[in-house]
């Protein structure tokens, strides 16, 4: 059964269709490697077997009669920051205890049309606010990448029967796991999780600041954050909506690209959705990039960056160069503003959409005995620490007096780097090269994290000035640190220019490979 | 700038979120942190540049005046923690 949990889904495809496997099948498998390595890992907070098994018992009914859609029979996980009807929806916050919509959320009703299972829904941190996974009312998700380190083991002179030596004794050098738990990153902690311990065979994430790709890269998994307005938001629960984007996290480039194609669409119900028709991203995938041009920003080379995420970049760069391409030093001047700006744009926004969880028409409700004092005591019920502190970060900076001190300053500050971008890529480069994270997976309760919000908030420092710009980014696997866990690299497209990205990012994992975390739950 | 206690009081006033003295008091410290972050904002010369209202240069999309959808009472009042009769249910709020 676990071979069919690691095809990927451009192989799980290729049996559906062949009729090798059948969805029916392929489903069961993951429904059982959930029931094994949920308790351990957390990635899931509810698992909707009843519905993945009738799911694929319809694709396979159309499988059979050749009519499968794109993605017919393959078994999704959901983030739970996506409305799916009448299941559990709450994006991780107890303020919303026992939401189940009356509608499908835009991105995950594509999926379903066609063709996908959904296996369950994800953790997460709570509203997408987090950078560890560690938000969110379920508890974190553990990531299944542990550090290990090279060490000398003694073989045990073991025999069977009659004096049939099996091992003779001796040592080995072995790779020894170390037990401490690690963060999968956040907010889409629990896809990414799942997707690297072959829960689901690709998942659905959102990245406001960097929520697809600092997982992915923690994770060794493919993430891509799309343009703004590529994938419809409706239906999904609003963080920040000048920067909320859905997109998928997968085992590979290609995989990626296939879901992609299946989750973004032009939505009438989304007024920022861009009314462009959705191209094959799996065509990108093999074509040279020769000629191409490779922009390498100075400015995210940061102070107290680790040797490995250096030299890991310097890779990156040599293999773009041994496809072909041409690697031209760039500046973004603007770059170290991108967070700041991002911790006054987002809160603000999200002060704003999270007004809407009073008690009275969804969710937890505290009763009290008057209405304000019901919302009061329902908010602080319902919301969890770090919610709460953004919710009062954005009613401070939008707060009279102080509107144009944060807020416009911050929104100024957010054309500049979109500037820095459009110079760029006005003067000819084709993609930029930029590492993903600033560091690998840390520790669960990290002191250091837990004491400083700012600590936390850093982890984003090189993914958030895609969303401030709205551009498209892609992080993608590029090898494993002296503890032996997965780093990534990320690649930032001209917007709507998602092919590129599959293009670059597939001739980086064929020189790095792929990544597996070593089975130990 | 800074907050104090009394602001943060306020801001979670505003932000319709009870506070307790000691959730207060850890608050302030938090957002005083953050606010010394973004603090470096103040450094970067905005001087004719105008505040972004969208990363996509588009029109927006508006829809013709018509209704299209509706009738759905039951559906939404649905997760509402108390309804009659689909209202939704509040404590008094006119004596």
């Amino acid at each position: 059964m676990s071979e069919l949990t690691h095809l990927t889904i451009s192989q799980a495809r290729a049996k559906l269709r062949g009729k090798e496997i059948s969805a029916a099948e392929i489903t069961e498998a993951y429904l059982s490697a959930i029931e094994r390595a949920n308790p351990v890992l957390n990635a899931y907070i509810v698992v909707t077997g009843d519905k993945a098994r009738d799911m694929a018992k319809a694709s396979d009914a159309k499988l059979a009669k050749g009519e499968g859609g794109a993605l017919e029979g393959i078994p999704l996980g959901i983030k739970d920051l996506f409305g799916t009807e009448g299941v559990h929806t709450q994006a991780c916050s107890h303020v919303l205890d026992g939401f189940k919509p009356r509608y499908e959320s835009t991105v995950t009703a594509n999926l379903w049309a066609d063709g996908a299972v959904m296996l369950g829904k994800l953790n997460m941190d709570e509203f997408a606010m987090g950078s560890s996974n560690e938000t969110s009312y379920y508890g974190p998700v553990v990531n299944p990448w542990r550090r290990s380190r090279l060490d000398t083991v003694v073989m045990p002179t073991t025999h069977q029967g009659d004096g049939g030596f099996v091992s003779a004794g001796g040592t080995k050098t072995a790779r020894i796991l170390d037990n401490a738990q690690l963060v999968p990153g956040g907010s889409s902690g629990g896809s990414a999780s799942a997707v690297s311990a072959f829960l689901c065979a690709g998942a659905t994430a959102t990245d406001t600041g960097g929520s697809i790709r600092q997982p992915a890269a923690f994770t060794g998994t493919v993430g891509i954050k799309p343009t703004y307005g590529r994938c419809s938001r409706w239906g999904i629960v609003a963080f920040a909506s000048s920067l909320d984007q859905a997109g998928p996290i997968a085992r590979d480039v290609r995989d990626a690209a296939i879901l992609l194609k299946s989750m973004a669409s032009v939505d009438a119900k989304d007024t920022t959705s861009v009314d462009r028709p959705v191209p094959d991203y799996e065509a990108a995938i093999g074509k040279p990039i020769k000629g191409m041009k490779v922009g390498i920003p100075r400015e995210y080379r940061v102070d107290g960056m680790p040797e490995e995420i250096e030299a890991l970049w310097q890779k990156g760069i040599a293999w773009l160069k041994d496809a072909g391409a041409e690697i031209v030093d760039i500046s973004l001047p603007h770059t170290k503003y991108a967070l700041p700006a991002y911790y006054i744009v987002a809160p603000a926004e999200a002060s704003s959409n999270l007004a809407r969880y009073d008690g009275v028409r969804y969710g937890l409700r505290v009763p009290a005995k008057d209405i304000v004092d019901m919302y009061e005591k329902t908010r602080a019920a319902g919301f969890g620490r770090e919610v709460k502190r953004r919710i009062m970060i954005g009613t401070y900076v939008l707060s009279a007096g102080y509107y144009d001190a944060y807020y416009l300053q911050a929104q100024k500050v957010r054309n500049l780097i979109k500037r820095d971008f459009e110079t760029v890529f006005a003067a000819g480069v084709d993609v930029i090269l930029t590492p993903a994270t600033p560091s690998a997976a840390f520790g669960i309760a990290d002191e250091d994290m837990a004491a400083d919000p700012v600590k936390m908030y850093l982890n984003d420092i090189f993914t958030v000035t895609v969303n401030m710009a709205g551009l498209p980014g892609i992080a993608v696997p590029a090898g494993l640190d002296a503890k032996g866990l997965p780093l990534g690299l990320q690649l930032i497209g001209r917007p709507f220019d998602e092919e590129t990205l599959f293009q670059t990012a597939a001739v980086i994992e064929q020189a790095a490979g792929t990544f597996q975390p070593e089975k130990w739950w | 700038m800074s907050v104090d206690l009394q602001t943060v009081k306020r801001v979670a006033r505003l932000a319709r979120i009870a506070v307790s003295e000691e959730d207060a008091e850890r608050m302030t410290g938090e957002l005083n942190t953050i606010l010394g972050f973004v603090e470096q904002l103040n450094e970067v010369d905005v001087s004719g540049v105008e505040p972004m209202t969208s990363v996509t240069p588009m029109e927006m999309k508006k829809r013709e005046d018509i209704v299209t959808d509706g009738n759905k009472a039951a559906d939404i009042v649905a997760n509402a923690p108390a309804t009659e009769e689909n209202f939704f249910l509040v404590p008094k709020v006119v004596e």
